[in-house]
């Protein structure tokens, strides 16, 4: 039997089909590429209020009532705090302005916030008892036209403080809101 | 004049083509896995207002609704424009009973993303809760941006 003695030939494939693909693929991930902004969550559970007429406050007495008042734009115009001894109201100015991108933007004044956050730790250092702890909620009465980045940096304000070292320090959990459309 | 035959081979020149190609399949596989299909539930042009203390999500819930709020009191819901926070309560029912089917049988587990611009009214988004509410869903989170750029 003759075996066909045949030089040993290097295989070649056709690569140009392939790397047209690849391309059109790597051009389609590159066009639809979008970097998104970090998106965090505040978590609130807000059951649907019992209706049997109780008052709340009643319940408990770890609360804090915050409320918040709106200016004709919409902006904020008080800040007052209540843990049931009287209303407190917290100093302004509550709102700045910074240039960003040739217009000014309305920014909450954080000095006024911070102070409310101080309110709250003093709130919570006063009523810590060890032995039967009580977890300390807020509840929040905001006005109507009060613009959404002052609701955001209010409930900012009572659940954390951000320390200088980059760590969270944890406050208020329980957040609500009272619902001031029925009156 | 006499020409050298033996350079003027018929051969393609062919350089070596493996490294691009590892290269470009890294590409494609890194853009892959970034590529971010859930836009249709974000609109991308609601300015959320910066916090430093939200938590971002670390999973994700058995089933959330992302309802995106505009100072005009118009609803966003999965590329959906609904005019007015009144009429979302067919939306909801509807969506309930999407998550019934999906195994999720509480309403109140349901995770409600609301993403709402930063000059909204509150009273608009406090309406929206409410209407949430109505509907038995309780669990609310407010999406806020992480940094500002």
């Amino acid at each position: 039997m003759l075996l066909e003695t045949s030089e040993p030939e290097e295989i070649k494939l056709n690569m140009t089909a392939m790397i047209d693909i690849v391309f059109q693929l790597l051009v389609f991930f590159v066009m639809t590429f979008k970097i998104v902004a970090m998106e965090g969550d505040f978590n609130i559970k807000m059951p649907l209020a019992a209706a049997d007429g109780q008052s709340i406050d009643d319940l408990l007495p770890d609360l804090i009532q915050v409320s918040l008042e709106a200016d004709a734009a919409g902006n904020l115009a008080s800040i007052s705090v209540d843990n049931g001894g009287g209303a407190q109201a917290i100093e302004g100015p509550f709102f700045g302005t910074v240039e960003k991108d040739g217009t000014a933007e309305v920014v909450p004044n954080d000095q006024a916030f911070a102070s409310l956050t101080e309110y709250v730790e003093r709130q919570l250092a006063g009523e810590t008892n060890p032995d039967e702890p009580v977890e300390t909620e807020v509840e929040f009465d905001i006005a109507y036209g009060v613009k959404y980045l002052y609701t955001v940096k209010a409930i900012e304000s009572v659940s954390g403080r951000k320390l200088p070292d980059g760590s969270v320090k944890k406050l208020i959990s329980k957040i609500k809101f009272r619902d001031r459309s029925g009156g | 004049m006499r020409f050298n035959k033996k350079n003027q081979s018929n051969e393609v020149l062919e350089g070596d083509l493996t490294p691009m190609i590892d290269m470009v399949f890294q590409l494609i596989a890194f853009f892959m896995l970034l590529i971010n299909f859930s836009e249709v539930d974000r609109a991308e042009d609601l300015m959320l207002p910066v916090s430093t203390l939200a938590i971002a999500p670390e999973t994700r819930p058995d089933y959330q609704i992302i309802l995106n709020l505009r100072p005009d009191g118009t609803v966003t819901f999965a590329g959906q424009e609904v005019e007015k926070i009144d009429f979302m309560n067919v939306i909801f029912r509807q969506e309930i009973d999407f998550a019934r089917r999906e195994g999720v049988t509480n309403p109140s587990d349901i995770a409600v993303v609301i993403r709402s611009h930063r000059d909204t009214a509150t009273g608009l988004v406090q309406k929206l809760i409410s209407k949430c509410q109505e509907s038995e869903l309780e669990n609310f989170s407010l999406r806020v941006k992480d940094t500002p750029y």
